[in-house]
């Protein structure tokens, strides 16, 4: 009975995404670096804005670092302000 | 001292020969100053993402530099002077790069944007970049 009730609810929550960890704050994880485009290209929406870390699971302080190095990659006509 | 970055770039029709020239003036203005210039890095021509100063394409150029703050500000003054370069960036950083940095590195090594993709980042792709399921 009980191993069922938890099962269900296991079953429940594989429905929702499970909670994702921060992708620079493990070990061997890549820096965070305005030179380097093709890793903030994937913290970038298609019109340019950057994404969430709500949606991509990038830690607070290593959010802000992004928000940096996105911003300064900007600057150097590296990444777009905007897409249109 | 401290250590700073310093990226430029340059109008697209300088010559190769001009560029060489350019670099060898801010790290002269740099010795001069009681810094050095630890690495030079020559991105090469690439497509600005947006036109800047009426520019499509410029020529990257990358520094390393450990120097006073007095050495860089003088350098910085030449950068806005000069009309052949229409943007750079300085930043200070904790330690100076050994090796070439991630623009090299990216460049040289095929398919390492799409690699890590694959390896890392498999469940955070956002609807909107979805191109290939829309179509």
């Amino acid at each position: 009975m009980n191993a069922e009730k938890t099962q269900s609810t296991q079953g429940r929550r594989s429905f929702f995404k499970r909670r994702k960890t921060c992708p620079f704050s493990s070990k061997n994880s890549p820096k965070i670096d305005y030179k380097d485009i093709k890793l903030l290209q994937r913290f970038i929406s298609e019109r340019g804005k950057m994404i969430p870390s709500r949606i991509t699971g990038v830690s607070a302080k290593k959010q802000r670092e992004l928000a940096t190095a996105i911003k300064r990659a900007r600057f150097l006509g590296l990444l777009p302000y905007v897409v249109d | 001292m401290p250590f700073y970055e310093n990226v430029f770039i340059a109008r697209q029709d300088l010559s190769q020969q001009a560029l060489d020239e350019k670099i060898e003036k801010f790290a002269g203005i740099i010795g001069a100053n009681g810094g050095k210039v630890t690495k030079k890095e020559n991105w090469g021509l690439r497509s600005l993402v947006y036109r800047i100063k009426k520019n499509r394409k410029g020529r990257y150029v990358l520094m390393n530099i450990d120097a006073p703050a007095p050495a860089v500000f003088e350098m910085e003054r030449q950068m806005k002077i000069d009309e052949d370069i229409i943007r750079f960036l300085t930043v200070s950083v904790e330690e100076l790069e050994e090796g070439p940095s991630a623009m090299m590195s990216a460049r040289n090594k095929e398919g390492y944007g799409k690699s890590f993709k694959n390896d890392e980042y498999e469940d955070f792709e956002i609807p909107a970049t979805d191109e290939e399921e829309i179509v």
